[in-house]
């Protein structure tokens, strides 16, 4: 391969069916891409290689990781990382923006309804026992008022796009979406190793996310602390997985990254334990699940969390982000309701479409599932990293019987959604450059109002013909480029 | 912004195993090159004495070798104070620290432990050992000067530098308690001026404490035990002694103190100001008579409780119940701190 110019891999690159993110597709050319092909063109292919093994050693050496536990032990992964950028023009960053900000505040106004009044639960536009029998129900919440109504202050939408080239909603995460610390540290990487391709693009900034985070911590602070409140990172600990994203954060926005024991709760108000003894804190960005937040409230056996921190929360003493109970929005059935929630509470259509979804709860749709079983992705609506998943098309046998005894003994916990052909983008594998399939996480946060990170983490299954992206499942990332509009 | 208890007891024993690995890596070079006694063999016991690990050693090997001291100390996994498990410390506590210490300390320690992981047990035989202890010394003083050149200076630097020096301190006096007994049996047989092999000997002394040519500064001429004891324990001038260490913690805390009008730490103080003034008023001829041996001991649980004192002051630690200590100090280790919880990504 000594020698060959990235120009003679792409000549020969073959996208096949799929939607191409440097190429478009045939009548849809990326006329936005141009200018970066061509210049990717230009670099010989072992010097692409030479700054690919860079990239990882720097990543390693930073300790850019997350843990992975075997049986014996933990060790350090680094999530890889391709160099080949997965770039957005401006105008379709604008249409997704837009979607994604009308998806936010769609489930901002979802979850104070549902902990209020509950219209949309009496209108009969969601099954109630879909919400109130929901495992991420949080019944405490109910009455209870938080600044701004805003109940997800951080958000990533999954979004995937289709061989047709549209972008559609694939899964919410309104709990504690992670990824971020990467698309922030993958553009410092890029801008080390690929200073000659990034020169004059106008790519938009991404590192200004720690500052925009503070800012809504600060505006969701209470009252009580006035003009300067103390931000903390509540973080399960060194062993959590994303420890290096709560360590990105905490750094960011320059507040202590704190786990449950530095916190203690005295009258109903929060205090960290420092050098000089007990000190206020108010407001907690926490990286931990609600069922681990308040021994006292939640779950009893958690050794994670702050006793009476609810009780704090609940008299307003301090700022919780996300808002305790938003689960109930991410949930993957309730998910298939967003779009008539987006119509219900704005009276607007999805400016991002869902995957079209069947929610197997319903007779007709379990019906539908069980006849079509080797059409269709099966997923449990509890899992979260890709597990439990069954993709018919590529299922043995074994599996597609196995997954029908599942959705009979438990139909309520699965939905079924067509295969998405994900969109692939030219990945570095090692002799050359391939197409591999990804999906985009864009990231939001809401104080007052909400703004979105501009691109987003994409993630890229790296294993040949796999649609799974999870880290966890072998997926790697890519950096993301949002053109600035020019025009 | 006051610190966070947890990450001032962290910074404190990072710094603690840094230094304690720099001082093993020093003593076990020096060993290897000059300390052997009069048949020539080199005495690898003394090493495991001089950190009062005997129990701990021979659980684990029927012999003080040069190869199961060696492995003992450096690789051994399942040994606390062998200087794989003391850098591993230090990163963990590093890896807690991340949003405090800069970058380039994260870095650097992560990839030297990485490094010191690959090392295989015949890297490190007794002729490859110089090379490795040289090499880990030089990592542990890039280490201290990446921190002198970009920690922030905060609380956090304080307790990093009180750490570094109760860690030399306790360091310089087991050297010496160890190598002062090893040498000199019985006090008052030896000749004053000493056989050419003890000469030989305390060269060794203080070339683990990198002391001999600032030695040979102040004493041209000669070298007895206690000129080399005095020298090492009241020098002001030279960076390991007892006295500069205690000068420098004492410093230290006073200023923390006031810089942050912090309002604890006045007992771990008066037992500093203690210290200091009791290494001050006794002539090193006066403390040989007496017993160098209890008064080095002394030495050493005045830095326990000093560090303890700090513990309780500072890190949130509560007294501990009271404990009967006879058996020659074991060295300290952190308590809380780390992480020990271990739990799914949420």
């Amino acid at each position: 391969m000594t020698g060959t110019k990235a120009v003679d891999l792409l000549s020969s690159y073959d996208s096949g069916v799929y939607f191409d993110e440097l190429f478009g597709k045939p009548g849809m050319e990326a006329a936005h891409t141009a200018l970066i092909r061509e210049r990717l063109a230009a670099i010989d292919f072992d010097d692409l290689r030479r700054r690919a093994a860079d990239v990882e050693r720097e990543l390693y050496n930073l300790g850019i990781t997350f843990l992975v536990y075997s049986e014996k032990d933990a060790v350090d992964r680094i999530l890889p990382f391709d160099i080949i950028p997965r770039v957005i023009s401006a105008q379709e960053w604008a249409h997704l923006e837009a979607g994604v900000q009308q998806r936010v505040t769609t489930l901002n106004l979802f979850l104070h309804d549902i902990y209020h009044d509950q219209k949309i639960l009496k209108d009969g536009i969601i099954p109630p026992e879909l919400v109130l029998g929901n495992a991420n129900f949080r019944p405490q919440m109910v009455g209870l008022d938080i600044p701004h109504n805003t109940y997800i202050h951080i958000m990533g939408v999954d979004l995937v796009r289709d061989r047709y080239g549209t972008f559609r909603v694939l899964e919410d995460n309104g709990r504690v979406p992670s990824g971020v610390s990467y698309v922030v540290e993958n553009r410092h990487m890029m801008q080390r190793i690929f200073p000659d391709l990034m020169q004059g693009i106008g790519i938009r900034p991404v590192d200004n996310y720690g500052h925009k985070l503070l800012e809504a911590l600060y505006e969701i602070a209470p009252a009580s602390a006035g003009g300067d409140p103390q931000g903390a990172l509540l973080s399960p600990g060194a062993y959590n997985s994303a420890y290096f994203e709560h360590i990105f954060l905490a750094r960011e926005m320059g507040v202590p990254l704190v786990e449950g024991r530095d916190l203690v709760v005295e009258n109903d108000r929060v205090y960290m334990k420092t050098t000089d003894g007990l000190s206020p804190v108010h407001s907690i960005y926490r990286r931990l699940g609600d069922d681990f937040l308040d021994p006292k409230a939640f779950n009893p056996d958690s050794l994670l969390g702050v006793p009476g921190i609810f009780d704090a929360y609940r008299k307003g003493n301090v700022a919780l982000a996300n808002a305790i109970g938003t689960g109930v929005a991410d949930d993957k059935a309730v998910y298939c309701y967003v779009p008539r929630m987006i119509k219900y509470y704005l009276d607007q259509d999805p400016i991002i479409p869902n995957v079209d979804t069947r929610i197997c709860r319903e007779p007709d749709a379990l019906r539908y599932t069980l006849d079509h079983l080797d059409e269709l992705v099966v997923k449990p609506v509890g899992e979260a990293g890709g597990y439990g998943i069954t993709i018919g098309p590529r299922a043995t046998k074994a599996e597609l019987e196995d997954c029908r005894a599942k959705l009979l003994a438990d139909p309520a916990n699965y939905i079924s959604q067509p295969v998405v052909d994900l969109s692939v983008c030219p990945t570095m594998v090692n002799d050359g450059i391939e197409p591999r399939h990804v999906d985009l996480r864009p990231f939001a946060i809401t104080g007052s109002k909400t703004w979105v990170l501009p691109g987003g983490l994409t993630r890229v299954a790296l294993k040949k013909g796999t649609l799974i992206v999870n880290s966890s499942q072998g997926g790697g990332s890519k950096d993301t480029w949002v053109l600035e509009d020019r025009a | 912004m006051n610190l966070l208890a947890r990450y001032a007891e962290c910074i404190f024993w990072m710094a603690r195993y840094m230094e304690r690995a720099e001082n093993l890596a020093r003593i076990l070079d020096v060993q290897e090159t000059f300390a052997r006694d009069s048949k020539g063999d080199i005495n690898w016991f003394s090493i495991v004495q001089l950190y009062a690990d005997e129990t701990a050693f021979f659980e684990r090997y029927s012999q003080a070798t040069a190869e199961t001291v060696i492995q003992f100390y450096v690789l051994d996994p399942q040994n606390a104070s062998s200087l794989t498990s003391m850098i591993r410390a230090a990163r963990e506590n590093a890896r807690i620290l991340r949003p405090w210490i800069s970058t380039e300390m994260w870095t650097q320690l992560n990839v030297f432990y990485n490094k010191l992981l690959e090392l295989k047990p015949k890297d490190v035989s007794a002729r490859g050992l110089a090379r490795i202890c040289a090499w880990i010394k030089e990592e542990c003083q890039t280490h201290t000067g990446i921190t002198e050149g970009t920690f922030y200076r905060d609380q956090g630097w304080y307790f990093y530098q009180m750490g570094k020096y109760i860690e030399r301190a306790d360091q310089t006096t087991r050297l010496l308690d160890i190598k002062y007994h090893t040498l000199v049996p019985s006090v008052g047989e030896t000749h004053p001026d000493g056989s050419p092999q003890d000469v030989s000997q305390w060269c060794t002394v203080l070339r683990s404490a990198a002391g001999y040519h600032a030695f040979r500064r102040v004493y041209p001429r000669g070298m007895t035990p206690a000129t080399v004891a005095g020298f090492m324990l009241y020098n002001e001038g030279f960076p390991r002694s007892v006295v500069m260490c205690v000068r420098q913690i004492d410093g230290f805390l006073t200023r923390l103190r006031s810089r942050y009008s912090l309002r604890r730490g006045s007992e771990a103080m008066e037992t500093v100001d203690e210290l200091l003034g009791a290494l001050l008023s006794r002539p090193i001829e006066a403390v040989i008579r007496e017993g160098l041996h209890e008064y080095l001991d002394w030495v050493q649980r005045q830095l326990i409780l000093i560090t303890t004192e700090i513990g309780q002051a500072f890190f949130g630690l509560e007294p501990p119940a009271p404990a009967v200590e006879s058996a020659p100090a074991p060295s300290q280790s952190q308590t809380q701190g780390q992480s020990q919880t271990q739990t799914a990504s949420p």
